[in-house]
């Protein structure tokens, strides 16, 4: 049996308190650590064992529950899921970018919930069914056309990673709408005229100009930027139907 | 204090208190519902449960059967009637799901489909390949969303609850962002707090589930029920904790032992089945107690793997393939690859039992009410006897749902005929909340860390409340969780700031879990025999005589609280042998 | 004491250098740029062609001149790297499932460069090249 290999890592954390600080500051953190522990073990030990007023958030510690999504060396990740091998050097650790931070590493994510609920994602179905009728019957292609996209744990990293959000807030924003498009793309729903209304606008899917940022760093493999560019296609497709066919109802 | 008059207040925003809040909306529109959530919804540890949920919908399969391996697979201690009510019930919640979108994996025709769990004698677990806990939650919170009458109070840590006139009329509660404390005025009080498995120091539950929600209750009065049954699931990883799920047994992964002995033949689970070709209700399908257990008796006679990480048996996958393992397992590989660095189309992983889920918490009835009136629970942190002494894996999901929903449904019951609260009495009881955060908040004697009696508790609950328990060990337990409660009258609060002051919420999580320690301990000596996932070196066997009831812990402020019992309520299955041998019938 | 959320700003014209991504990003839209002036400059031939021989026999020497063999390279450049992003963006935009699979992403790009050669071979020919 061979111990595991420990290591002292030193971390920079951006640190707030909105009742003491006028502005954030970096705040140098030395802690010894193993070497197959993530950023949230560090984060923890230093917590319980160094400076108890270190505040950031946390739960599931196996990339699920979305909490503890932060700026690692600047990239958007889960600090459960960032792991302490793949960095040399000093940790720079902030709160995740374009939300903002209500303090240390914790941001607020109203906007977020917000834009979540006007995608409506739930299943609109054209008409109730009872509970005792069974089962919506749902090939397993069916299921699979939009299971990608059914797996976005909201985690927000992709906000913090889109740039066209951090420059235009009313961005609806990669996550929620590629929420809408999972819904759009359900066998059980009929939903999807009443999500255009927010999803083909400027504040949806127009306003993305695919970076791919947000693809890049999700860590649930969702790909939201394949989703909003279906959704563009789509949406393009109705404005064809609607502007340029006789007759057509989009 | 900033004072909420509202209907019906739910505390927790997981499985059960979203399926609650929905019921309520979907039943009476014009009430107002406050969800009230130390996280936000998505964040809840509903998204954890990865293997499924289990309901009768197949036509080889039957209310009976489903009936029977919860009843046996709770060692006799699970309430019948609340059985009876959960079997019937959990296919409708789980095609209620099926209508708001839940990503079920399906079969050919487009129906659902099923796969085998341990314990179960039919296959009847529904499952979202191994992420189910994780689209019940969304789906939930998702489906949620469109009902205006549920206004959600997102990082809110709920504190203690407002009783007046013996009846529970609402819940005091830190905002968290602001360090504003709120009181909650409601006719109902819902808890869905969900479990304490933080009171241990290897768990596989987020750091979110330290028992608030049971020690609230607890402390106002409402008894804990069969809180020493703590569930062990035998297969986590060895270093994070994190669940690999039944399902990785269910769908045909072996446990072996270091000489590639499928040991859990040795432990009345055999004969040996084929490998690949896994069997109901024996071998790596026995219930999670026994298999935990196996593991133990390996330990000791060293049979087990050492590894960097302990001592561990490991789980065999890899002659499943990379195809049925990338479309049923798919987390799964990608947690043991992440964490572990294995990969498990390959390698072997090993595995050790880990702190799982609480059979035990709130006592409440088939009607999801507790004792106090207005005040009804459901999921983990309650305790309806559904999971009798021994949860069967895939119950517990659907147990969110169908007793979410009861426990709406019956505080609708309640709001119809209950008074309308008092709010010069509530406030007064508001304020002996604010007394004691504000006692906190100014305190300067305080000597204890935080962190150290935290470290001290999740130790003596390791070393002495563990798969294998005796009298003496037990003994030190209660003691030493005594002791430590005491000590945490002079915790130290280093951190006085007001917004989102987590050294704040650890100190109270900490109370909470200090509480719902002393429960287990407590239980746990007074029961002597074995049952379960209760098992006692020194009382060997199951004890219907004197133990075939309930244990209900009273909350006795500072002392040791009083224990009392409560019958099992047996309808048509009287005790009898758990055969899990390939030869039982 | 209570909340003051901090914001804090993207800066509105230094972000790209936040991250290699997002520079990546920025060059692929700044090969509009090329692609709009060469448009431009196919207007002016036009305009050079209606205007008389003389007149396209100026635009066509004009042409072969140094610097505008050197914007010609930087135009193919700039227009053969937005293509090259675009058709890539074709698997995100235009998966295709065939029963429960989805073919894999890179066919679906290639058979788009793979109609793009055959194109450019056919206007190449119609060109008299070949």
């Amino acid at each position: 049996m061979t111990p595991l290999k420990e290591r002292l890592v030193q971390l920079e954390v951006l640190r707030y308190n909105p009742d003491t600080d006028t502005e954030a500051h970096f705040q140098r953190y030395e802690v010894m650590c193993q070497e197959e522990w993530v950023v949230l073990d560090a984060l923890n030990k230093i917590k319980a064992d160094i400076d108890p007023t270190l505040n950031y958030r946390w739960s599931c510690h196996m990339a699920v529950c979305g909490s503890c999504g932060m700026m690692i060396n600047g990239e958007p990740k889960l600090s459960c899921h960032a792991f302490l091998r793949s960095y040399e050097g000093v940790i720079r650790v902030e709160p995740l970018a374009h939300f903002p931070v209500e303090r240390d590493l914790v941001t607020a994510p109203d906007d977020f919930m917000e834009k979540l609920k006007r995608v409506k994602p739930y299943v609109i179905p054209k008409e109730k069914k009872p509970i005792s009728e069974g089962e919506y019957k749902q090939t397993p292609a069916q299921l699979m056309k939009f299971r990608q996209y059914s797996m976005c744990i909201n985690c927000m990293l992709c906000y913090a990673a889109c740039p066209q959000y951090g420059l235009t807030p009313h961005f609806i924003g990669p996550a929620a709408l590629t929420l809408a498009h999972r819904y759009n793309l359900d066998s059980r729903d009929e939903g999807r005229k009443e999500r255009q209304e927010v999803v083909a606008t400027h504040e949806g899917v127009w306003e993305c100009t695919f970076v791919g940022a947000c693809s890049e760093v999700c860590p649930a493999h969702v790909d939201p930027a394949s989703a909003l560019q279906q959704m563009k296609i789509t949406s393009s497709v109705d404005w064809i139907v609607e502007h340029l066919i006789p007759g057509g109802k989009s | 204090m900033r004072s909420i008059s509202t209907d019906v207040v739910i505390i927790g925003a997981g499985g059960a208190g979203l399926r609650a809040a929905i019921a309520l909306a979907e039943t009476d529109p014009k009430l107002r519902i406050a969800l009230v959530s130390k996280v936000y919804p998505m964040r809840s540890h509903t998204c954890a449960a990865e293997g499924g949920a289990a309901g009768v919908i197949k036509p080889d399969d039957s209310f009976d059967l489903h009936f029977d391996d919860t009843v046996g697979g709770g060692d006799w201690l699970s309430d019948q009637d609340c059985v009876e009510y959960f079997i019937h019930e959990a296919p409708k919640e789980l095609l209620q799901l099926e209508h708001w979108g839940c990503p079920w994996n399906r079969e050919a025709d487009g129906s659902v489909a099923v796969r085998p769990f341990g314990g179960m004698k039919k296959k009847r677990t529904w499952f979202a390949a191994d992420k189910s806990g994780f689209h019940i939650l969304h789906t939930l919170f998702q489906t949620s969303l469109q009902f205006p009458s549920i206004t959600r109070h997102d990082e809110f840590y709920a504190l203690d609850l407002l009783v007046d006139d013996g009846r529970c009329q609402g819940v005091t509660a830190l905002e968290m962002r602001s360090g504003e404390l709120c009181q909650f005025h409601a006719k109902a009080v819902i808890i869905a707090g969900g479990g304490a498995g933080r009171m241990f120091p290897f768990s596989t539950n987020g750091a979110i589930k330290t028992g608030d929600g049971m020690a609230m209750a607890y402390r106002a009065g409402a008894p804990l029920k069969d809180m020493e049954f703590v569930q062990y699931h035998p297969t986590g990883l060895p270093n994070t904790g994190s669940l690999l799920t039944e399902a990785c047994r269910g769908e045909g992964g072996i446990l072996v032992n270091k000489h590639g002995r499928r040991y859990l033949q040795d432990y009345g689970m055999g004969p040996e089945t084929p490998v690949g070709q896994p069997q109901l209700k024996t071998m790596e399908l026995g219930p999670r107690d026994r298999v935990s257990q196996a593991y133990w008796h390996e330990l000791q006679k060293g049979n087990t793997v050492t590894t960097q990480w302990g001592e561990c048996v490991l789980l065999d996958m890899r002659h499943l393939g990379e195809k049925k393992i990338n479309e049923r397992l798919p987390l799964v590989r990608e947690l043991a690859e992440a964490y572990l660095g294995v990969d498990i189309v390959k390698d072997a992983v090993p595995i050790r039992p880990v702190v799982h889920y609480m059979m035990g918490g709130i006592s409440t009835n088939t009607k999801a009410a507790t004792p106090l009136p207005g005040l009804f629970a459901a999921g983990e942190c309650a305790c309806v006897s559904l999971n009798g002494a021994n949860r069967l894996g895939s119950n517990s999901l659907v147990e969110l749902l169908v007793f979410g929903r009861r426990a709406a449904l019956s505080a609708i019951e309640h709001v119809q005929s209950a008074p309308a609260p008092n709010a010069t009495a509530l406030n007064a009881c508001a304020e002996q909340t604010r007394s004691r955060i504000d006692e906190l908040m100014t305190r300067t004697d305080g000597i204890e860390s935080m962190s150290g009696l935290r470290r001290e508790m999740m130790d003596t609950m390791e070393k002495n409340v563990g798969i294998y328990r005796t009298e003496e060990g037990l003994q030190e337990g209660v003691n030493k969780i005594h002791e430590l409660r005491q000590r945490y009258r002079r915790v130290k609060l280093t951190d006085k700031s007001s917004v989102f002051n987590t050294d704040l919420f650890q100190v109270l999580e900490l109370g909470s879990m200090l509480d719902c320690a002393e429960a287990v301990t407590v239980g746990a000596l007074a029961r002597k025999e074995s049952r379960g996932a209760h098992q006692r070196l020194d009382y060997v066997e199951r004890d219907d005589k004197n133990f075939l009831c309930h244990t209900m812990v009273y909350h006795q402020g500072l002392d040791v609280p009083r224990v009392d019992y409560l019958d099992v309520v047996i309808t048509k299955s009287p005790p009898g042998v758990r055969d899990y041998s390939g030869d039982h019938k | 004491m209570s909340r003051r959320p901090l914001i804090r700003e993207v800066p509105p014209t230094s972000w790209y250098f936040r991250q290699p991504r997002y520079l990546r990003y920025m060059s692929r839209e700044i090969t509009s740029i090329f692609i709009g002036a060469y448009c431009v400059l196919l207007v002016v031939g036009l305009q050079r062609l209606a205007a008389g021989p003389a007149a396209w026999e100026g635009f066509l020497a004009a042409l072969k001149s140094p610097a505008s063999i050197v914007f010609q390279f930087l135009c193919l450049v700039a227009a053969v790297y937005h293509a090259a992003t675009w058709f890539n963006a074709t698997q995100k935009a235009m998966p295709i499932q065939i029963g429960e699979d989805f073919v894999p992403g890179n066919l679906i790009s290639g058979a788009h460069y793979a109609a793009w050669a055959v194109l450019s071979f056919g206007v190449l020919f119609l060109a008299g090249v070949f």
